[in-house]
């Protein structure tokens, strides 16, 4: 039987660890992109499997949870009059919150997974070690890519998911429980701003967009490699990235709208 | 013996664990400029290692590895990569890349170290592939092969850049005996035509004394025996004796360290 | 790589939807048109109280809008609010004597400051002052006017 103290400086050893492990990966990652511009291919593929492929499950949802907010919004404002507000309530929360927050949940969920998987599986059948003595450092060739392309596609995916939410909404809003095309447009420009909305939610999906594929990429790195150590990887990577999406939203919200 | 003037790697009293688990305790082996070598030993006992210890991806808690006259694990990572591109290693799983064909697995390597044309990135290939007789399969995914095919075509990748050194970890398993015979003749002839040398890890004991200038036998941590495959036959060791004609009595253990059958299967 | 143009094209797609889908939050969706980043003047106006006015509140003229609030500062030597206004270069002929009053948009909606024009030939540039200035009402303040005036009221009948 361990010391309970012994075992808690163990776990604060272990955890201090990975922090420095996870930044020396990133280093690593980074020093990969002076590479990169001379490899545009290798982006424009990861492009694809990381932004591409989960453009669709993103424009759906995004569709779909401004229609929501559009229905259960009207029904509160307009027991207070204020159902010409409906554009406003809609396009705040999808800007500077719902857009960069879903998405990049969703971005977890679909890209995020795959990335662990797939990095988890190259260094489980021995292909990370074997780029390694062909004397192409994996880092760089295989993860910097997917880097790259993970902090371009978020902010893109996050701005698809708001813009249509609020196009949903609309539809909702106007087309369906009658309120007046113009009011809604108009107090929405009124009161969003470029600056202090629309820029900050691209600032925080481009901060979850970090976040979250520096986790896959790390988790399938340093997977045990076996079946069961990536496939313990991939829900890491889903739950790890969730944490720190939502808990930084928290910190970035406070700082940016805290006034 | 081929052995000329210094050794091209020279390992000395190489200790290494992993866990708890010694897996080399003092291992001494000098693999000769030019010539094949083989390293055997029952499974498990690090001959897979060794060759990570040498091609530098893994660390040892003490000893040294030369090539060259150079430590492997004392250089920048720079020196290391530039090293590694003259050195082939054919992985035991294979360790092709699964999302591109098999041609595009054997032109990896001169695309990423050589600027040269598409056309003669293509006739390389295909001769490389032809070496190994599998240009017929090279629209296939990695998926889509046999172990045995896959090993082969690893083989190929190994041998794409023309290394000056190659190490194959367990290159016969899984072949059927007319591939196996190509690919004795393949290691012998790329040896001897291009003065390459040559690190053998097998199991197979007649075609690795077939080919083989020189043969360490490793067990337990230890260099167990060495000598030219003919003096190993017939060995003083009884030991080497044993696992050259694969006998199943004698000193050498096949099984892992356990307690007594009896005392197991009673509980 | 197989299907490389097929990818190619795919990527060039998602990108140009995502740069369509962050120019129409800018344009549609948010104020770019009449933000205040763009071209414009700034200038100032001081109130005795500027009640729940805020930075980025509005400044209008016969209810269109022509800026915003920049800048709220206190001038601790006349005790007075200095708010400074940027208003619009398309704006650019509104006269110097106009007079700058502090509205509140219905009995409970924000707080806006409404520009009423004045009668000069010339006009506001940047750094120029509207010395004309009406202070917000605060509530508080009239219903505790009409209780006091109530009370004189009654004071007098006796
Ligand atoms: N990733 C690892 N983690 C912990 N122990 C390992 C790992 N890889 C190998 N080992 C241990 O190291 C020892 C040597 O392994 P290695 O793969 O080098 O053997 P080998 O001689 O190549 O065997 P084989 O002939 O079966 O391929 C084994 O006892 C194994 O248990
Ligand atoms: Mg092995």
């Amino acid at each position: 039987m361990l010391d309970p103290l012994a075992r808690l400086g163990r776990a604060g050893i272990d955890t201090l660890e990975q922090i420095g492990r996870g930044h020396l990966l990133l280093l690593g990652i980074l020093s990969g992109f002076a590479d990169l511009a001379r490899r545009p291919r290798l982006l424009i593929a990861q492009l694809y499997a990381v932004g591409v492929l989960s453009l669709l499950i993103v424009a759906v949802s995004g569709t779909f949870v401004g229609m929501v907010l559009s229905l259960q919004g009207y029904y509160i404002l307009s027991q207070f009059g204020a159902e010409q507000t409906l554009g406003v309530m809609v396009a705040a929360s999808l800007v500077r919150e719902l857009g960069p927050v879903v998405a990049a949940l969703l971005f977890a969920g679909r890209a995020g997974s795959a990335l662990t998987a797939e990095i988890g599986l190259m260094a489980a059948t021995e292909q990370l070690s074997g780029l390694e003595m062909m004397a192409v450092n994996p880092v760089k060739r295989i993860l910097a890519p997917r880097f790259l392309a993970g902090f371009i596609s978020m902010p893109l995916l996050a701005a698809i998911f708001s813009a249509l939410g609020v196009v949903g909404g609309y539809f909702v809003g106007v087309g369906l429980l009658g309120v007046d095309d113009g009011a809604f447009w108009s107090q929405m420009q009124a009161k969003i701003d470029l600056q202090g909305d629309v820029r900050n939610g691209v600032i925080k999906s481009l901060v979850f967009g970090f976040v979250c594929t520096w986790i896959a990429l790390f988790q399938g790195y340093y997977a045990v490699p076996t079946a069961e150590g990536v496939s313990r990887a991939t829900t890491r990577t889903v739950v790890h990235s969730s944490l720190a999406v939502l808990g930084l939203d928290f910190i970035l919200t406070a700082l940016m709208f805290g006034d | 013996m081929a052995s000329v003037g210094e050794p091209l790697v020279k390992i000395r009293d190489l200790h290494y664990s992993r866990d708890k688990n010694h897996i080399f305790k003092g291992v001494d082996v000098d693999i000769a400029r030019g010539g094949v070598t083989a390293v055997m030993g029952p499974s498990g006992t690090g001959k897979t290692t060794l060759l990570k210890l040498i091609g530098g991806q893994l660390y040892p808690d003490s000893g040294t590895i030369h090539i060259d006259g150079q430590d492997v694990h004392k250089m920048k990572t720079s020196d290391l990569y530039r090293l590694r591109m003259r050195m082939g290693m054919l992985f035991q799983s294979g360790a092709l890349l699964t999302d591109i064909s098999v041609f595009e697995n054997v032109a990896y390597p001169l695309r990423e170290h050589t600027p040269l044309p598409e056309s003669m990135i293509r006739k390389l290939v295909l001769l490389k592939l032809e070496a190994v007789g599998l240009r017929g399969a090279r629209d296939l995914m990695p998926s889509e092969l046999s172990g045995g095919m896959a090993r082969r075509v690893a083989l190929a990748r190994a041998i794409a850049l023309d290394p000056g050194m190659i190490m194959y970890d367990e290159p016969f398993t899984g072949q059927d005996p007319i591939s196996m015979g190509v690919l004795v003749k393949l290691i012998r002839s790329l040896n001897d035509a291009s003065r390459l040398t040559s690190i053998v890890v097998s199991h197979d004991v007649q075609e690795t004394a077939g080919i083989a200038d020189y043969i360490y036998l490793i067990s337990d941590g230890k260099v167990v025996d060495q000598g030219v495959p003919e003096k190993m036959m017939d060995s003083r060791s009884e030991w080497s004796r044993q696992f050259m004609k694969g006998l199943p009595d004698g000193p050498a253990a096949f099984h892992y360290r356990a307690p007594e059958l009896e005392q197991d299967l009673m509980g | 790589m197989r299907n490389s143009r097929h990818i190619e094209i795919l990527v060039g797609a998602f990108m140009a939807a995502g740069l369509v889908a962050l120019f129409f939050l800018a344009m549609q969706v948010s104020n770019l048109g009449s933000t205040s980043t763009g071209d414009g003047y700034r200038v100032t106006a001081r109130f005795d109280n500027i009640g729940s006015l805020k930075v980025r509140s509005p400044v209008t003229m016969a209810g269109v809008r022509v800026g915003r609030v920049s800048a709220i500062d206190y001038d601790s030597t006349t005790y007075e609010a200095v708010v400074s206004l940027h208003i619009e270069g398309r704006f650019d002929q509104i006269p110097e004597d106009s007079f700058a009053k502090i509205f509140t948009a219905g009995l409970l909606g924000e707080q806006y400051i409404g520009l009423d024009p004045g009668g000069s030939e010339s006009y506001l540039t940047e750094g120029g002052e509207l010395a004309l200035t009406q202070s917000a009402l605060v509530l508080e303040e009239i219903i505790g006017q009409f209780l006091f005036s109530k009370a004189q009221e009654g004071v007098k009948d006796e």
